[in-house]
């Protein structure tokens, strides 16, 4: 579990990579190769990134992406269930994939002589994935444990996902990744057979390749295994446009826990959304105002000084597909309640809209962005991250490269303006976990708002 | 201290987003180690890494939960204070001028470590500031009352979220178990009467105690020569007494007979730890052992245990086994969770799974298969400054051989079925394992 949030510190750490260093070729059936070099150790990185996630499915067929993602390993026409992974391992390969709301990926770690070995094996699921109804009768239960362990039991993730089903009321955003668990149960083999027609294919993918290689050896390899696969015709999803909201939303979310927990969002636009170009980079310097480090205002202010709250965090992907949240989460600290610690993070809010932030603050936040520009280099897996994860939600992989330059651009003006332009309460939803007994033996769940259970 | 992370959200929302098919294993060149020990008896442990502008120190004293004595929560607390506060700046002032710097400050106490870490930009401009901070914090921290209690109470609100975990449950009480009175048997982070009890004179003694000369190891990995390294060392630990090494733990005895402790909890799945205690760093057996739990249950997607528990019976999304290998003999671990109803049927196939391989051990294809991935993969493991700096300082804390990583391979390609078959039925009895279930009724 130690990888996953890992994973997802990676994709949020919005950071530069080396300047001009990515070589980006395309095949004729449509599949895209950015190559990157890191001669550092004789390694390679290979990553496969479909757009196809959690916000292109739509009510009743929750978490299909995910399942899938679970099925691409359970064999092809030519390669039974398991062989794909036994023959990873036996050259000495890592290997995992991940799904997000936007994208689904597959990723192998290996010595660099092997990178054909995973172009050959990837090619071949992308298009001859044998879907058989008896390895997805047992791997769907897997998910389902999946689902428990991530949510189901986790209470602070239980109001996570019914706090973003609640922001959300047509958008996409609002699906679960790991889907709802009555779509789980109810889910069949066509469900995925049609998904995995519909969304894998060469024109719907991106190769990020990151090691000790030659980018022009790379795309001879892609060619050979990734190019005589046939394209097909993808239909974007729907907009699906959220209705602008009409007023606060709170939520109250009751499951058995020791200690409540509050997260709040406000609907603001991300880089694919905004009107002004700048207002993303704004809304991120904001989120490093507020949770850029120890020394940031909420461990600063209400962690340390007032002592309000136990642990506070402040956060925004600007590199997401749809609009969506500017979040803030706290715990609240023993002697103090819920509402004490929502009113210490609304008047950090109201402080941000009344009075621009400091020289030395924004000062500290640029140091930071260009350190750290250094540090990811010392992952190649992180810098395929970065590449992959623009590309898969439709952006260009070079804004990676001008991140830096946007951060720095921004004014202490510009974060007061975004600020007071949409840390509104019309825009705003706040959801608090309000613990209950912690029954010891008592029905598991039973409480658990919206929790599906086992058969 | 991670300036990268933007989205922090208290730490709770980092697995929400993102989901795994399975839980990673870490990742993995030959890198020449060199070695020193300063004056006043400081070990140093320094591979050169000029591709990248930038310098990673880890300082580690045996400082970690197990010199606790009585106190259990000590340790922890006395690492969570060092940059609380340090040469009379208060922690906004060392967290922002370290931030400033675009450096990367951390303290953390584990059962055997307490390792406090810088990683910085190797331009002098900034390196040598927080190098300066660095060295304040372990060297001169204030143990501020009012640092001592604040951090009390957050670690109190920690240990009782930590109560909403089936899963954090199973693991500090399969502890518990297998080490009854050893000091590696409780929790580092103490349980809520233990950090209660704490008091600010117990932090500053075990500070002037274990955080010295002798009892220190440095690990550096960056862009800098060995005489830049020779001037960080004394630059970091120059103030540090001399003192003297933490002694020696005693050993672990092993467990006489089998326990299983069941645990209710609200939840929809139940936590499954099984073990005993395993090998200790250096150990004779270490290969043996490691090349045959790679088989059993640390290959990741490919063990037997993944495949009898998920592959063919779909009832866990993880399952693994592994040895933590400590100064002495630390957990041989199998774990997996699943839906209440299923955790007898899943805890017999994973004890039918470990007996039959204690019995028979690998088949010839299995062995060849983990040897393949190990020695294939190890260049994954020391192909980053990180990954460098995890293995130097492993091999200083536990007086390695430096040639560890050079002689790694050859050792694992060595091991036969007879070797591991012989170990697993000295070291390894199911019959004697303590069992801890953690979840509600079915």
């Amino acid at each position: 579990m130690r990888s996953l949030l890992t994973l997802f510190l990676l994709l949020t750490s919005q950071v530069l990579l080396g300047a001009g260093a990515v070589t980006e070729y395309r095949l004729d059936n449509g599949l895209k190769l950015l190559v990157k070099q890191d001669h550092r150790a004789p390694v390679v990185v290979s990553q496969v990134w479909y757009k196809v996630g959690a916000s292109y499915e739509h009510d009743g067929i929750s978490g299909v992406s995910h399942v899938l993602e679970h099925m691409m390993f359970k064999g092809t026409d030519d390669h039974p269930p398991g062989e794909f992974s036994r023959i990873i391992s036996e050259n000495g390969g890592s290997e995992n994939a991940f799904t997000s709301k936007d994208y689904t990926a597959y990723f192998q770690r290996l010595e660099k002589s092997r990178l054909a070995v995973s172009f050959e094996l990837e090619a071949d699921r992308m298009r001859n994935l044998h879907l058989q109804d008896k390895e997805f009768q047992k791997e769907i239960n897997v998910v389902m444990e999946e689902r428990r362990l991530r949510t189901e039991d986790k209470p602070t993730a239980l109001t996570y996902e019914q706090f973003i089903a609640s922001a959300f009321v047509s958008s996409s955003v609002r699906i679960p990744t790991i889907g709802w668990m009555d779509d789980l149960e109810n889910m069949d083999l066509d469900d995925l057979q049609h998904w995995y027609q519909r969304w894998y294919a060469p024109n719907n993918a991106i190769v990020v390749v990151v090691g000790d290689v030659e980018p022009e050896e790379v795309l001879a390899l892609a060619k050979k295994y990734f190019g005589p696969l046939k394209p097909e015709q993808i239909v974007p999803p729907k907009p699906r446009l959220e209705p602008a909201q009409k007023g606060k939303r709170y939520i109250i979310v009751q499951a058995p826990a020791e200690v409540p927990y509050t997260i709040m969002g406000y609907k603001v636009p991300v880089l694919k959304t905004a009107n002004e170009s700048w207002e993303p980079y704004a809304l991120e310097v904001l989120a490093n105002i507020l949770d850029g480090g120890d020394s940031a205002r909420l461990t600063r202010e209400i962690v340390r000084g007032s002592q309000i709250a136990s642990s506070a965090g402040a956060g925004y992907d600007l590199y997401d597909r749809q609009a969506g949240l500017f979040l803030l989460d706290a715990t609240p600290a023993d002697s103090h309640s819920i509402d004490d610690v929502q009113q210490a993070l609304f008047a950090q809010i109201q402080r941000l809209k009344d009075k621009p932030v400091t020289s030395d603050e924004l000062e500290r936040i640029k140091t930071s962005v260009v350190a750290s520009n250094v540090y990811e280099q010392d992952s190649s897996f992180y810098q395929a991250m970065k590449v992959g994860q623009l590309e898969a939600v439709g952006l260009d992989w070079k804004l990676a490269d001008s991140y830096v330059e946007n951060i720095k651009a921004v004014t202490a003006e510009q974060v007061q303006a975004v600020a007071s332009k949409y840390l509104l309460d019309r825009y705003l939803t706040i959801a608090e976990l309000d613990p209950l007994p912690m029954e010891k033996g008592g029905k598991p769940g039973a409480a658990a708002n919206g929790g599906g259970h086992g058969h | 201290m991670d300036t990268r992370k933007i989205i922090r959200l208290g730490g709770l929302l980092g697995s929400l987003l993102l989901l795994c098919l399975s839980a990673v294993p870490a990742v993995h060149a030959m890198p020449a180690i060199q070695h020193w020990v300063t004056d006043h008896g400081v070990r140093v442990y320094f591979v050169p890494a000029p591709e990248l502008p930038m310098v990673d120190v880890t300082v580690t004293f045996a400082a970690g939960s197990v010199r606790d004595a009585d106190n259990p929560g000590l340790a922890n607390m006395t690492s969570t204070l060092l940059d609380m506060g340090a040469a009379g700046l208060s922690a906004d002032e060392i967290a922002t001028r370290i931030e400033s710097l675009g450096a990367e400050l951390s303290t953390v106490a584990a059962r055997e470590m307490a390792m406090v870490s810088l990683r910085s930009l190797s331009d002098s401009a900034y390196l040598q500031p927080a190098l300066a901070l660095f060295a304040d914090v372990m060297t001169q921290p204030n143990f501020d009352k009012k640092d001592f209690e604040r951090e009390r109470q957050r670690k109190l609100v920690a240990i009782r979220r930590s109560e909403q975990s089936p899963s954090a449950i199973a693991g500090y009480r399969f502890f518990h178990s297998v080490f009854g009175e050893h000091p590696y048997a409780h929790r580092v982070s103490g349980m809520e009467d233990d950090v209660k009890a704490l008091r600010l004179k117990q932090v500053k003694a075990f500070y002037k105690r274990y955080y010295v000369a002798q009892n220190a190891v440095v690990s550096i990995v960056g862009d800098l020569d060995r005489k830049a390294a020779e001037a960080l060392v004394q630059q970091v630990t120059g103030a540090l007494p001399a003192g003297s090494r933490a002694a020696a733990l005693p050993p672990v005895a092993d467990l006489s007979k089998a326990n299983e402790e069941r645990i209710l909890h609200p939840s929809t799945q139940t936590h499954v730890r099984m073990g005993a205690p395993g090998m200790h760093r250096g150990d004779p057996d270490y290969f043996p052992l490691y090349v045959g739990n790679h088989v059993l249950g640390g290959g990741g997607l490919v063990s037997r245990l993944h495949e009898e528990v998920r592959e063919q019976r779909g009832l866990s999304y993880s399952v693994n086994s592994y040895f933590s290998p400590m100064e002495q003999n630390g957990p041989y671990l199998l774990s997996l969770q699943t839906r209440n109803d299923q955790v007898d049927e899943a805890l017999a196939v994973m004890r039918d799974t470990l007996q039959d391989f204690v019995d028979k051990g690998p088949t010839e294809e299995e062995l060849v298969s983990s040897k393949k991935n190990i020695t294939g993969g190890f260049p994954l493991r020391i192909s980053s400054n990180s990954g460098i700096i995890s293995h130097i300082n492993m091999i200083g804390f536990y007086d390695l051989p430096l040639d560890y990583l050079d002689t790694f391979s050859g050792h694992v390609m060595n091991v036969t079925r007879e070797q591991i078959i012989d170990a697993y039925q000295r070291r390894v009895s199911p019959e004697t394992m303590v069992t801890v279930i953690v979840g509600g009724e079915s």
